[in-house]
């Protein structure tokens, strides 16, 4: 990166915002017109009744629940590591911080709005907000899912605060360079960022603060995700393992995502000189640990319900060891540790490439792992007699396309309107802050290294 | 002290014969789904009959369980519920407000009885059912969960009826449109606050037992049954 001059970073990192080539235009259009037919099939349901999905008794949760825990999980990419890096001083982070973060506002989003997606009467969601009204009735705060509701509002607050307080600097240096409406949009949005030395101690004293917040509210809104499923007596839910595991799988998921943005990014905006092989060698890295950390959390999760040997928690066990859910769990085990763990642990395969086809089976994987939670424990509950089956209807199929197409869509837009990449983290060792701020110690030895 | 209502069940006398199911249905507008949803597992039976095989054939048992809400004093349903709309009554049964429920299905997840039925679309009556409909029970939209009240509109029609006539009410009194039609009697219902009633009598039985007692749920149904399952010695 030393060979690289401001300018130059200016030059490199503001060209994706110039005006859309036509193929950018063509998969803009494609994906919005994913999006209109996910719309469509949520009206489709709204309209006729939750019938029109696959969800049954006794499965009365299905794809819906599945990802809004795949991408509350993925959306633990961004702000969960940005702040983690961000307070080891780690400074190849840099130019990742940003790309990850936003994956964590758009993923959040997308998971936020499954809860309501899968309600038998959406347009009552607003009875979670706790408000005096003419009903005089508060939301029941022993229900997880209230806890949900204000965990995942929370971390949507705080992973928002975390992305524009240091997008300031760059929204800035976008109006210096606009002219005639854009600079005007750009001013407004850079809040009157001028770069004076108070502005950047101010700067960075917040987002030390917001890199402290953030990590326990990550964790929290994991934890009350798996809270949903351990709270209630279901067997294959019921565990104290949950919160962990789902903390860990979300961070390992969303690591994974990471690396993939970060590619597609890489590919697509020419940015070969910003995003580099140590950038992935590195979080390659932190996705080996994860990985094995995930794997030890499934063998001591398993290995605790087999020794119970508790009727119930074995029906579930064995559907999934060698029943009819066996397939996908061991894709599930191939998908998030056969594969990955080779891939990532010796040095010659810890390639771009190979991160990124680690980074791909893992996101499989850690869907499937969602699906395998909920689902099987859900169709073999404690009565035989009532024991089903689940099979999605081309309703929750539009809908989860919707929600990749969605994510691309917000991503593509979000990269046409700030610079991905945070520039003036990549010319830090240039700007005024370490001689400016004399209370935080380490900020002045990061700006210093 | 406000009563506790309870049932009994006694399994050696039901003969799976499904008239509880139908009186149900009839009581409570519980809506047809048709052959179609049914095999979707849409089918909405507030009480039925599950049938469980004992031995291979020729020597095969089948064994009938009616299965209700089990009016659980511990139910798993209730803190699920985000709105209240499943809450526990100070008669405690375990209340189903409609008006209340957004449909998360997160109560149908946890009641371990499978006993939660969801409306996955606006309810309909075959002709000429819908001539039946029971004007003293609400019907469910799409969207939301219902299940069984212990016919919760004959308790209040008894208990008013027993206001106004300055008395308590009768042991006996209330029946459930499932215990009314039982034509084995299996099922009695009453008070268990009242150790004298027939139901309190039952439930001391040395057949009684509960369904899935051991999670703790503190069930307000009964089962009485002689030892005979997984081969006992009188099968």
């Amino acid at each position: 990166m030393a060979a690289k001059t401001p300018e130059q970073i200016n030059e490199d990192l503001l060209r994706p915002l110039s005006a859309p080539s036509v193929r950018y235009l063509i998969a803009f259009a494609c994906l919005a017109a994913i999006i209109i037919a996910a719309a469509f099939a949520f009206g489709w349901q709204v309209y006729h009744g939750l019938g029109v999905a696959g969800l049954r008794r006794p499965v009365f949760w299905g794809f819906y629940i599945t990802y809004f825990v795949f991408w509350i999980g993925l959306s633990h990419a961004g702000t969960l590591i940005s702040a983690i890096l961000r307070l080891a001083n780690a400074t190849w982070r840099r130019p990742v911080t940003r790309c990850a973060e936003v994956i964590t506002v758009f993923a959040l989003s997308i998971g936020a709005a499954f809860p309501v997606i899968h309600l038998g009467r959406p347009w009552l969601a607003f009875w979670l907000i706790p408000f005096p009204s003419e009903r005089g009735l508060w939301p029941n705060i022993r229900s997880p899912l209230l806890w949900d509701f204000f965990a995942i509002n929370t971390y949507l607050i705080s992973s928002v605060t975390f992305l524009l307080l240091p997008m300031l600097p760059d929204l800035a240096l976008v109006r210096d360079h606009a002219a005639g409406t854009k600079k005007k949009i750009y001013a407004a949005l850079a809040l009157g960022w001028r770069g004076t030395p108070d502005q950047w101690r101010r700067l960075e004293v917040a987002m030390h603060i917001m890199a402290v917040v953030v990590i326990p509210v990550a964790v929290s809104v994991h934890s009350i995700v798996s809270w949903d499923f351990a709270m209630a007596i279901v067997p294959g839910w019921h565990s104290t393992i949950f919160a962990p595991y789902f903390v860990a799988g979300a961070i390992f998921s969303g690591i994974a995502a990471l690396i993939i943005a970060m590619a597609i990014l890489r590919k697509c905006l020419h940015l070969e000189e910003y995003l580099q092989r140590a950038h992935f060698e590195n979080l390659g890295k932190l996705l080996l640990v994860m990985s094995l950390l995930w794997s030890y959390f499934v063998f001591a999760e398993r290995l605790t319900a087999w020794y119970g040997n508790n009727p119930s928690a074995m029906a579930v066990f064995w559907i999934t060891q060698t029943g009819s859910y066996s397939p996908l769990f061991w894709t599930m085990v191939v998908c998030n540790f056969a594969i990955p763990f080779p891939l990532l642990a010796i040095k010659k395969l810890r390639t771009i490439a190979g991160t990124v086809i680690a980074s791909c089976t893992v996101v499989v994987g850690m869907w499937l792992e969602r699906f395998l939670i909920i689902v099987p424990s859900l169709s073999h509950k404690y009565l035989p007699y009532n024991w089903g089956t689940y099979r999605p209807t081309w309703v929750e199929m539009t809908i989860t396309a919707g929600t990749f197409a969605g994510m691309g869509f917000l991503y593509m837009a979000f990269s046409k309107i700030v610079p991905i990449i945070s520039i003036w983290e990549l010319k830090e060792e240039q700007h005024l802050v370490p001689e400016h701020i004399p209370l935080l110690g380490e900020t002045a030895e990061e700006g210093a290294d | 002290m406000a009563h506790q209502w309870g049932m009994v069940i006694d399994l050696d006398r039901c003969t799976g014969c499904e008239a509880c199911v139908v009186a149900c249905r009839a009581e409570n507008n519980i809506s047809t789904v048709g052959e179609d949803q049914a095999a979707r597992g849409r089918a909405k039976h507030w009480i039925r009959v599950e049938r469980y095989y004992e031995g291979e054939f020729p020597d095969a048992r089948v064994k009938f369980m009616p299965v209700l809400c089990q009016q659980c004093d511990a139910a798993p349903c209730e803190p699920a519920c985000p709105t209240f709309a499943s809450y526990h009554t100070s008669e405690g049964l375990n209340g189903q407000i409609y008006n209340r429920c957004i449909g998360t299905r997160y109560c149908a997840n946890a009641c371990p009885y499978d006993v939660r039925f969801f409306n996955f679309y606006n309810p309909v009556w075959d002709k000429p059912l819908n001539l039946q409909l029971n004007p003293d029970v609400s019907v469910r939209e799409a969207g939301v969960m219902e299940k069984c009240t212990f016919c919760v509109q004959r308790i209040k029609a008894s208990e008013i009826q027993a206001e106004a006539e300055k008395r308590e009410v009768k042991d006996g009194e209330i029946q459930p449109a499932c215990v009314q039609s039982c034509p084995t009697r299996a099922m009695t219902f009453g008070d268990l606050s009242d150790p004298r009633s027939e139901v309190s009598r039952l439930a001391r039985s040395n057949r009684a037992t509960k369904l899935l007692g051991e999670l703790g749920t503190l069930p307000k149904v009964t089962y009485l049954q002689r030892d005979t399952w997984n081969g006992g010695e009188d099968s």
